[in-house]
């Protein structure tokens, strides 16, 4: 069975916005707009869009903080808002932007007390902390009140917390946003670690598309409220079409740049002596013999697709694509 | 209840961190505590005050005055010590502490309430329950073993009573944030209405607290069957045992109020 199944999830906010000087108009907004996701045990998924697609949205009712305006949630087979205490003992949640931690207490503290929250057995407790310690570096700040943390070190806190009553699932939200590269750098090290072993499903939300490349076999992009893309980051590539560069280095510049059949100029750098062309339908072998025909030609190079790239053009067509479908009026919307 | 156990181990553990974070600072933690004594005291000064200008108010002598205040001090301070701070949640929503309450296996409205227990509270508590020992043993009461039951029940039922309404009020702050003085106005205007003989208020105004929002039951009237008297707006003796029934329908609704608050709790930004 499925550890997380959502069937036509959707999540609609009210908010009143100002239309005139004292009216005030009640709009009805979709953050989630009915989505379908199935996310087996031990899958690592990347879980990507740009600000307000609904990314926090989904992970909110995903663990029951969130109420869903209607569709079906299971995660690890309990109705989140309904059984929200059950599935708090079997999954973990890192929210860049919120804190698990007691504000005032040291650190160790803080583990201490969760180790109540959650009831989980001294043994297996110091037996994790011990885990987390070793590999998240934390013994040079773990008597610190949490309020003193640089985030980096708050960071590796509260993964440690959120994973000390051996959770099922983990959701990480933004777990790596604002911190330096050394942390960074730390944190996905212990993530991928976590995710090879292979009992701990990841689902994580990033900016970051590194941290999808190093941890993510599977990536779910979505864009106001709804899914655009579901599966690998190579599909996705084929998908979109993510175009992979010829770069050509050339022993003088030409007056004219070539027209190539597939391929367009992607850019022109060095004043000419180096053309970058994007493979749109020829292969590399077709470019090649194109501009073998320049007679200057000194180097060819091939750059594979850059994941971020494609996520831009993503992002950029859907918002060409649909409009603010996403917004209606409340009939009987009330000036206040 | 399978966790039963467990649960209240993990709030005793949340308590107990809860006071080694407030008393950190041992002389702040003090001052705070006498500090906070003043406003109760203000209450009962004010009630003094009054009748050094007046031999009775709405009908009722200083000495049975001091009953309904007793009642009303002791435990709306009580009420106030354990469940006051839950006027913090607007805060608590505003800045997503809310969402970190939820994603733990714990009831919310227990681990805000430990989260936040305010033990500076503890001196108000402690003198409005010395107000009440000493205005009913100076009031002359006649002691049935009824009234003894009464003495203490009265007082639980309005702990119990004002508890509900600190919830009930800081629940509309799930559907608009800045619902604090709407909050306030009731709880306490309720704590002041119930500080005083309800015949000395009038009208809609007396209607609306006394029996709309159920303040009468709370102090007035229990008062009344303690001192033996009868209800001069005519309502029947056996009222003033109907506090515990009250408090309990309070209870439920402020319950209620909580569950439906939560499901409509929309977080906040990412």
């Amino acid at each position: 069975m499925s550890v997380i199944e959502a069937r036509a999830l959707r999540k609609e906010f009210t908010v009143r916005v100002r239309a005139g000087r004292l009216r005030r108009e009640k709009r009805l907004v979709t953050a989630v707009d009915g989505i379908d996701l199935r996310i087996e045990r031990g899958e690592l998924l990347g879980y990507i869009g740009p600000n307000g697609a609904g990314k926090s949205t989904t992970l909110k009712m995903l663990t029951g903080v969130l109420t869903p305006s209607a569709g079906e949630v299971r995660v690890c087979g309990l109705r989140p808002v309904a059984q929200r205490t059950r599935l708090a003992l079997r999954v973990g949640v890192v929210f860049g932007q919120r804190s698990q931690l007691w504000w005032d207490l040291p650190l160790r503290d803080s583990f201490d007390l969760l180790r109540h929250v959650y009831r989980v057995p001294p043994g297996e407790h110091a037996a994790r902390l011990r885990r987390c310690r070793h590999l998240l570096d934390l013994d040079a700040f773990l008597d610190v009140p949490v309020r003193q943390l640089s985030l980096g070190q708050r960071m590796r806190g509260e993964l440690t917390a959120a994973l000390l009553h051996g959770p099922e699932v983990l959701f990480l939200d933004e777990p790596t946003i604002g911190l330096d590269v050394v942390s960074r750098q730390a944190v996905r090290g212990f993530l991928a670690e976590l995710g090879q072993a292979g009992d701990t499903t990841l689902v994580l939300t990033t900016h970051d598309l590194a941290d999808i490349e190093r941890l993510c076999r599977r990536l779910v992009v979505i864009d106001h409220g709804r899914v655009v893309h579901d599966g690998s980051i190579a599909a996705l590539h084929e998908r979109y079409g993510s175009r992979r560069l010829v770069v050509a280095d050339l022993d003088a510049p030409v007056p004219e740049p070539p027209v190539l059949p597939g391929a367009s100029l992607h850019r022109v750098e060095n004043d000419g002596h180096r053309l970058v062309f994007a493979l749109e339908s020829a292969r590399v072998a077709e470019v090649v013999a194109g501009l073998a025909g320049l007679g200057a030609l000194r180097d060819v190079s091939v750059l594979e697709p850059d994941i971020e790239d494609v996520v831009a053009r993503l992002y950029r067509r859907k918002r060409q694509g649909c409009s603010i479908t996403s917004t209606a009026k409340v009939p009987g919307a009330s000036a206040s | 209840m399978r966790a039963g156990a467990g649960a209240l181990a993990a709030y005793r553990a949340l308590l107990g961190a809860q006071a080694r974070a407030q008393t950190a600072y041992r002389t702040s933690f003090l001052v705070d505590l006498v500090g906070n004594v003043g406003f109760t005291v203000f209450d009962v000064v004010t009630v003094l005050v009054v009748f050094g200008v007046t031999r009775e108010l709405g009908g009722f002598t200083l000495r049975e005055t001091m009953v309904i205040v007793g009642i009303s001090t002791g435990a709306f301070a009580l009420a106030d010590l354990l469940v006051g701070n839950i006027e913090r949640l607007p805060r608590y929503v505003r800045t997503g502490l809310f969402d970190a309450v939820l994603l733990r296996p714990l009831g919310t409205l227990p681990q805000l309430l430990l989260m936040d227990l305010p033990l500076r509270k503890v001196s108000r508590a402690v003198f409005g329950l010395a107000v009440l020992v000493v205005a009913v043993g100076s009031a002359g009461i006649q002691w049935t073993a009824a009234r003894v039951l009464l003495v203490v029940l009265a007082p639980l039922a309005a702990v119990v009573f004002f508890g509900s309404v600190f919830v009930a009020t800081a629940t509309v702050s799930f559907f608009w944030v800045d619902s604090g003085e709407l909050a306030n106005s009731v709880t306490y205007g309720g704590r002041d209405f119930t500080t005083y003989p309800i015949t000395v208020y009038d009208g809609w105004f007396r209607a609306l607290f006394a029996y709309g929002l159920g303040f009468a039951f709370v102090g007035y009237h229990p008062a009344l069957a303690l001192l033996g008297r009868g209800d001069p707006l005519g309502l029947p003796g056996w009222v003033g045992w109907a506090a515990p029934g009250v408090a309990l329908v309070a209870a439920a609704i402020a319950a209620a109020a909580w569950r439906v608050g939560v499901r409509h709790y929309r977080s906040t930004g990412s």
